[in-house]
């Protein structure tokens, strides 16, 4: 195996990166300092690594780097600041959708995807939309709550959507489990 | 049967302007835009890379260990085994508190030594220069067991003969009640039912692995900075490691998910050892599947209950048995067992009582606390074995309830008067009438309705339970917290508090704001810090709303005292007619005379007065009771609560999915509600996993589900809202009269799935996970018994019909 030198596009910087082929996006962006993106499971179940990639959610424990080269990436911190959050970003706080906050990162990307292709969904859809993405703390409630205040609100739209391509949701987060599976 | 509400006795709880309000909390933002920064997110310049090496076998003598091959692996820098360690056990108890009861001689090893007992169980650290070679070292590692016959079943090990773990025997606690006669009771009983109740390994599943960096500072000090919900572990680190306690400093972070699994020591003492071996910085940070290894587990229990009732309903005796399984080590088995004995007969009234309580060792993984800590495994047993009494009674599971639930003025299990609201009916009610109209079959989820088909029950139940909130009271426990005033106004906390994301450093900031008017965006806390920071205690028990919030609540009411004293020498108004509200202090009679705070704490720094105050709350102390009957008081006070659910089967497939739930709990009063209602649901949730799909399974000591594909948490598609009613009957312990609520929202999801799943079928299953491979078992049970099981459930009721009567 040899080390490759790749160009990461993260939250608007670029990094030029000599990686090894099996690493993962998810250990480049931390090792990058995108520490943001949080490291849950390694294994696609929990949703705590997602980011964007190109518009689309993406575990990121599931991409190798190289997979992401010249592609553009946005982590939950490239939509916001504590001084200019996003609006999801401050829906969350302000329902009581953040509570250990480890998940919170991957599930703003999940719900920034899904507000971007589909900017007023149903409770349904919303719940779809985030099935990919383990919470332990919240049991949900007030985080399809945040979801939905910014789905009501006008004012998403005056946040430029990242580039998003269709419905990508099903076959990249979203976790089918057994009960699903029964019910063929 | 429509259930409304019962009515509530007046409360009146002042008029408050920051406590109560449903604020954003002071943690959130920053967690939302991803600028918190957890254990695992700290690295340092010249770190190493840990690893642990462990156990493959349940239980064995290590014949030989050779880790030379490891150690000569370029990149690695130490390889460290037991003989490198100066004590060796871990003291696995309450940190910092007396009170304890520990069995000795059956502490954890930090590493193994001679004899492994668990899979899973750390034999060696490495440190290298990379994770790729701290993980190559691991394969160099060399050991050869000598196998021991192993025991993985409570009952098993009980048993003359099996192997023990801990001489002289498996059993590593035991409590029992005694109150009352129970022969008497069951003598004059019409009706005795007796039941047994199986609930499984089950694991925290929180989102974040355990992980830490430690490193030796320039004074020899070993600092960790680590996700922990007990920064007072710094003491037993200390000794595991052999330096003084004052040379450990836990820098705790933001714990991204404890629910007890941190509340044990997970990856400090091996950090410690590393950093002080190799004079550079470590970072340790478990896989999910290490974690799962690694970490403690809900003890599973088994809960048999033979109760005696009157024809009309008041039930006459108890006779309840407890066995848990402690794993491999008891760690906080000996707590876990005694909360479970204690809360055992549940909220009711019960004269004559007799429990018995055992954990016991196996070479299972090690269990130990679990958000609920032994209250939910109780309240699933005598919640079923409630509505299997109502069943054979044919009375209404609320009515039967409502005659034996403790009311207010009642003393507990433990002969212990209760001091705060027991509202029982009150919640119970609520969370009842909260599910509206029974669901018909047209509206059920599209998924449901399909084809047509009628296997499809719709059935309800509920569950009550009461629970300690704060510790035991012969641990006499404590909590410290400093409160300050700023130059300009602005107001800071410290005060030892680890934040697990349940809200505890926001509660404590709300109470400060109110009681110094200084509005909480200008409020600072420090906190989770074990040298910087004053001691809190831990995270743990549902205490840091209670003992932290009555030590802010203690502190900065002094630092009041202090302001409000020089703003009366300077309007020459009466001390009653100011207060401190929105950054300034005025007049209440004519509020637009008044000050800046940071004017007035001008005044008061120009005379030199104290703008701090180190505060400490002690809870109350007490006896330590006689393990033998348990009688007197043994906690601050009890929460009270219900959660009620409504569930569709599929009778064919077994599926059961959640259609409704609510619950509702009397907090005393809501610090902040949307945190409240955030406890709320995010404990039903995880006790709606508890009754439909968590189990780690465990077959010859090896976990059989190391994964989050494998062991399943509720995902948003799982489970449906749950409706949060929070009752404040403001008699609570805690600051403002709060209870606490963290773990208790936890407990009576599970007995409530699983009483309406038998309001569904007609047959009651005794054993979680409620899975559908258990629902199919127990219609063909009942099936194959008649009709007779299918009134009153498959398994044998046990009546006697007490002669005489």
């Amino acid at each position: 195996m040899q080390p490759k030198v790749i160009t990461l596009k993260v939250n608007g910087r670029r990094h030029a990166v000599a990686l090894m082929p099996n690493v993962t996006l998810l250990y480049a962006l931390r090792d990058l300092g995108y520490t943001d993106v949080k490291n849950g499971c390694e294994k696609g179940d929990c949703g705590a690594c997602a980011v964007l990639l190109d518009g689309k959610p993406v575990n990121s424990c599931l991409v190798l780097a190289w997979q992401a080269d010249g592609a553009e990436i946005v982590t939950n911190a490239g939509l916001g600041t504590l001084d200019h959050p996003h609006p999801l970003q401050t829906a969350f706080a302000d329902t009581g959708a953040v509570q250990c906050g480890y998940c919170t990162p991957g599930i703003i990307i999940s719900a920034k995807a899904l507000l971007d292709t589909n900017p007023h969904p149903s409770d349904k859809e919303i719940r779809e939309a985030l099935s990919g993405n383990l919470c332990r703390c919240t049991g949900y409630d007030h985080i399809i709550e945040a979801v939905r205040r910014v789905s009501e609100s006008a004012s998403q739209r005056t946040h430029p959507p990242t580039r998003s391509l269709t419905r990508f949701l099903a076959d990249s987060l979203t976790h089918w489990r057994c009960k699903h599976e029964v019910q063929g | 049967m429509k259930y409304k509400a019962k009515p509530l006795l007046p409360v009146t709880l002042p008029e408050l302007r920051v406590v109560g309000k449903p604020l954003r909390r002071v943690d959130a933002l920053g967690k939302a835009v991803g600028a918190t920064l957890y254990a695992g997110d700290f690295t340092m310049p010249n770190m190493l890379h840990g690893k642990v090496f462990r156990s493959s076998v349940p239980h064995a003598r290590i014949a030989r260990l050779d880790v030379s091959k490891a150690q000569a692996l370029p990149g690695v820098v130490c390889v460290l085994t037991a003989l490198d360690l100066p004590g060796g056990t871990l003291a696995t108890d309450m940190p910092g508190q007396t009170g304890q009861q520990r069995r000795a001689g059956s502490d954890a090893q930090v590493l193994a030594r001679e004899v492994v007992r668990f899979v899973g169980e750390p034999i060696a650290l490495v440190a290298a220069e990379t994770l790729d070679i701290a993980e190559t070292a691991l394969g160099l590692i060399e050991v050869e067991y000598e196998r021991l016959p192993g025991v993985f079943d409570p009952l098993e090990a009980l048993k003359p003969g099996a192997p023990v773990l801990h001489a002289p025997d498996n059993v590593v606690a035991s409590w029992q009640i005694r109150k009352g006669d129970v022969d008497l009771g069951m003598a004059v009983a019409d009706l005795i039912v007796e039941n047994t109740y199986r609930a499984p390994f089950v694991d925290h599943a929180y989102l974040e692995p355990e992980a830490g960096l430690a490193w030796v500072d320039d004074r020899g000090t070993i600092n960790i900075r680590v996700c922990t919900q007990v920064v007072e572990h710094f003491r037993s680190i200390a000794q595991a490691v052999g330096v003084p306690q004052n040379q450990i400093h836990i820098l705790g972070t933001m714990v991204g998910g404890g629910f007890g699994g941190k509340e044990d020591i997970t990856v400090e003492i091996f950090l410690a050892l590393l950093a002080k071996h190799t004079h550079r910085p470590v970072r340790l940070a478990y896989t999910r599947e290490e974690s799962f290894i690694a970490h403690s587990k809900r003890h599973p229990f088994i809960i048999t209950h033979r109760t005696g009732v009157k024809n009309d309903g008041r039930i006459t005796a108890a006779e309840i048995e407890m066995v848990a399984d402690s794993g491999a080590y008891p760690y906080l088995s000996p707590y876990v067992l005694l909360y479970a004995v204690v809360t055992a007969p549940g909220p009711y009234r019960m004269e004559n009582l007799k429990v018995d309580g055992k954990a016991v060792a196996t070479n299972n993984p090690f269990t130990s606390a679990f958000r609920g800590f032994g209250a939910p495994q109780a309240c699933f047993a005598y919640e079923q074995q409630m509505d299997a009494i109502a069943a054979v009674l044919n009375m209404d599971p609320l009515e039967f309830r409502s005659i034996n639930y403790m009311q207010t003025g009642d003393r507990n299990a433990t002969n212990q008067p209760i001091t705060s609201a027991i509202w029982l009916e009150e919640t119970a009610s609520r969370a009842l009438e909260a599910l509206g109209e029974k669901t018909p079959p047209s509206a059920l989820p599209a998924a449901l309705r399909a084809g047509g088909r009628d296997a499809i029950k719709v059935g309800r139940g509920f569950a009550s339970y009461m629970q300690s909130y704060g510790r035991i009271t012969w641990f006499h426990d404590t909590s410290q917290a400093w409160v300050g005033m700023e130059m300009d106004g602005a107001a800071v906390i410290r005060s030892g508090i680890p934040d697990l994301g349940a809200g505890q450093i926001n509660s404590v900031c709300q109470i400060a704001s109110e009681v110094l008017g200084v509005p909480l965006d200008r409020i600072t806390i420090y906190s989770t810090d074990s040298a910087l920071t004053p001691l809190a205690g831990t995270s743990t028990a549902t205490r840091q709303l209670y003992m932290s919030g009555n030590a802010v609540l203690k502190a900065a009411g002094e630092v009041r005292k202090v302001l409000l004293e020089r703003a009366r020498r300077h309007f020459e108004e009466d001390l009653e007619d100011l207060d401190l509200a929105d950054g300034r202090v005025f007049v209440k009679s004519d509020p637009e005379k008044g000050m800046p705070l940071s004017e007035l704490v001008a005044l008061c720094a120009a005379e030199g007065l104290p703008l701090a105050n180190l505060a400490l709350f002690t809870a109350p102390f007490t006896a330590r009771l006689d393990p033998d009957n348990l009688q007197g008081p043994i906690f601050p006070d009890f929460t009270f609560g219900a959660q009620a659910v409504e569930v569709a089967v599929d009778t064919e497939t077994g599926e059961i999915t959640l259609l409704k739930s609510a619950a509702c709990h009397d907090v005393g009063r809501a610090i902040n509600p949307t945190a409240v209602a955030g406890q709320i649901q995010g404990g039903s949730a995880q006790g709606l996993g508890y009754a439909l799909m968590e189990e780690v399974q465990v077959e010859d000591g090896v976990i059989q589900t190391p994964s989050l594909a494998e062991y399943l948490i509720p995902t948003t598609m799982d489970i449906p809202a749950t409706q949060a009613i929070i009752l404040e009957s403001g008699s609570g312990v805690g600051p403002f009269g709060a209870k606490g609520i963290g773990e208790p929202a936890l407990t009576p999801a599970a007995p409530a799935v699983a009483n309406a799943v038998a309001d569904a079928l007609g047959v009651r299953i005794y054993e979680l996970p409620l899975t559908p491979e258990r629902v199919l078992a127990a219609l063909d049970r009942a099936r194959q018994a008649g009709i007779f099981s299918i009134i009153w459930g498959e398994r044998a009721w046990h009546f006697r019909k007490v002669p005489g009567t």
